[in-house]
């Protein structure tokens, strides 16, 4: 990616954009606890909850439940607690569903899967990630989301090693349990934004980032990605979200060290 | 009342090769890492370590204690992976079971309750069913039919935990935000440990915390073992806060066999004593 394109005509950053793109995956929910791992969804939860979701129920990262938005970086003294979420009671809100969740991906593929325990073969891995985690419960009891800040033929993959975060194939396959509150919403790149709105369930393109191409992605994805005949762009900040994530949300500008601008 | 009070030579005195042993804690936090130390002097081989992994994980793999792990992951937390479990894997030195974390605590619940197994939905539809052949669904018995997966109780024959403070007859006080699952690590245990910062007279309990802090009862515990700053590295809040310094130099020292000989001989050949008195003083032998 060259510099040039990395921010558009209107001076909004592609790290904006991103941030923009992970607020959207919170549209519509009502009262549930938003997770998000990396800095965009952080920012993006964060700003849904301040604007069109202000329901939304954030955390500490830690071991409680904060009221309002903090700031990136917010030291715990600055934080409202308003309960406490232990690990122990975060598995409660899993499996009750009342859960909306971004995580990262070292692979997603065509179906959704998501793999973030071991390049290669498991058995004797060619790298051993950080493991499984809480992938396989959380995607099949709550709508999980997926972000990559790296999008290449390396992440986004025909069929990942390790299906860790279970896609739509995969779930159909393990029986109406695992499909019944089952939903891959988005997945967020630093290209673009995609999702499984197609008949059999498989990747689309729902949005490109501005200054982004459709080569470009096409170029960057490891399968053959739906793509529809009109493509929109990701919508544009507004001016009062883009002074949430510029002056009160992200002041020291985290977000362009996780995608360069 | 007994009085459970050990050394940390006699606690590791109960365990015997071939075991399997749960550690409390969670990634690189509030580890009962003087235990695991003790563990690394032993003669103790072959175990079956069950864990929400941290550096007390790697240790032991880096010391070839370990024959398999069970873990949902294995993080330093501030660092994505541990360096010695990854060489673990990558080379096949050890066996491994690979379940979903909610399904680590479900199968600790199972065994602390003394059920075969709790029906869950997590794993469904992922691998952790392909690598690990062993685990079985079950078809609900009501009108519902759904097929779940039965998660197996995992059974310890042992288990240790570290706690900010205890009593002599084995009650605990977790002072931090977060108990993780040290309740159910000794729940699920045959022989159960508790190392602690600080053994106190049981009607101090109730100037260091409020009542909830009290979580782990003496029903829970076989032994209990005083070592300050015994999580170390790890975090154990509010005493002291991970040494991300310290945790640097592990990972840095695992990078080269020639290092991680310096850094065993600089911390961890020593006794405990001799562990606390040479990160108070480092020499610099290790970074």
């Amino acid at each position: 990616m060259s510099a040039s394109d990395a921010v558009d005509a209107t001076g909004v950053s592609r790290a904006e954009f991103c941030a923009i793109a992970c607020a959207e995956v919170f549209r519509g929910d009502g009262e549930v606890m938003a997770s998000a791992f990396g800095t965009a969804p952080a920012l993006g939860a964060r700003l849904a909850r301040l604007t069109f979701a202000p329901d939304l129920v954030l955390t500490d990262g830690d071991a409680a439940l904060v009221d309002g938005a903090p700031a990136l970086g917010a030291r715990p003294t600055e934080l409202v607690l308003e309960s406490h979420m232990p690990y122990r009671k975060v598995f409660d809100v899993v499996w009750s569903g009342r859960r909306n969740l971004i995580m990262m991906a070292s692979q997603i593929d065509r179906t959704g899967n998501q793999n973030i325990s071991a390049i290669g073969d498991w058995a004797r891995p060619k790298a051993q990630l950080v493991g499984v985690r809480g992938a396989p419960g959380n995607t099949i009891n709550h709508t999980t989301s997926y972000w990559v800040p790296n999008h290449t033929t390396r992440s986004f993959v025909e069929q990942v090693d390790v299906v860790c975060g279970v896609g739509y194939a995969r779930a159909a396959s393990a029986g109406p349990a695992a499909t019944r509150f089952h939903q891959i919403r988005h997945v967020v790149s630093n290209l673009g934004v995609f999702d499984f709105e197609t008949p059999d369930k498989v990747m689309r393109v729902r949005s490109v980032h501005p200054g982004v191409t459709i080569g470009e992605i096409i170029g960057a994805t490891g399968f053959e990605l739906v793509v529809p005949d009109a493509v929109p762009e990701t919508r544009l900040p507004t001016p009062e979200e883009l002074e949430l994530i510029r002056n009160v949300l992200d002041p020291r500008g985290l977000r362009d060290r996780e995608v360069k601008p | 009342m007994a009085d459970k009070r050990l050394t940390l030579d006699e606690l590791v005195g109960e365990l015997r090769s071939g075991m399997t042993i749960g550690i409390g804690g969670w990634g690189s936090r509030r580890k009962p890492m003087a235990a695991v130390r003790a563990i690394l002097r032993s003669d103790l081989s072959d175990l079956t370590v069950v864990s929400y992994g941290g550096p007390d994980v790697g240790l032991l793999c880096a010391a070839g204690k370990v024959k398999k792990v069970v873990y949902g992951f294995v993080t330093l937390d501030s660092v994505p992976t541990d360096p010695h479990f990854k060489a673990a894997r990558q080379t096949g030195a050890i066996e491994a079971m690979e379940i979903d974390e909610g399904m680590f605590y479900l199968g600790l619940f199972a065994a602390a309750q003394r059920v075969p197994f709790l029906p869950t939905r997590a794993g469904l539809g992922s691998d952790v069913m392909r690598v690990n052949p062993s685990l079985r669904t079950i078809t609900s018995p009501y009108d519902d039919g759904e097929e779940l997966v039965a998660m197996p109780a995992l059974r310890l024959d042992a288990a240790v935990i570290h706690v900010n403070r205890a009593d002599a007859s084995g009650s605990g006080q977790i002072l931090g935000p977060d108990p993780f699952f040290d309740e159910l690590f000794l729940g699920a245990a045959e022989r159960r440990f508790m190392t602690t910062e600080r053994i106190i007279a049981t009607n101090q309990f109730a100037s260091e915390g409020a009542l909830q802090t009290m979580c782990i009862s003496r029903l829970l515990t076989d032994g209990v073992v005083e070592t300050p700053g015994g999580a170390h590295f790890t975090a154990c809040v509010p005493d002291y806060s991970r040494d991300e310094v310290f945790q640097k130099a592990y990972v840095a020292a695992a990078a080269e066999p020639d290092r991680w000989s310096a850094f065993t001989k600089e911390y961890l050949e020593a006794d405990e004593a001799g562990y606390q008195a040479a990160i108070e003083t480092p020499d610099g032998g290790a970074s």
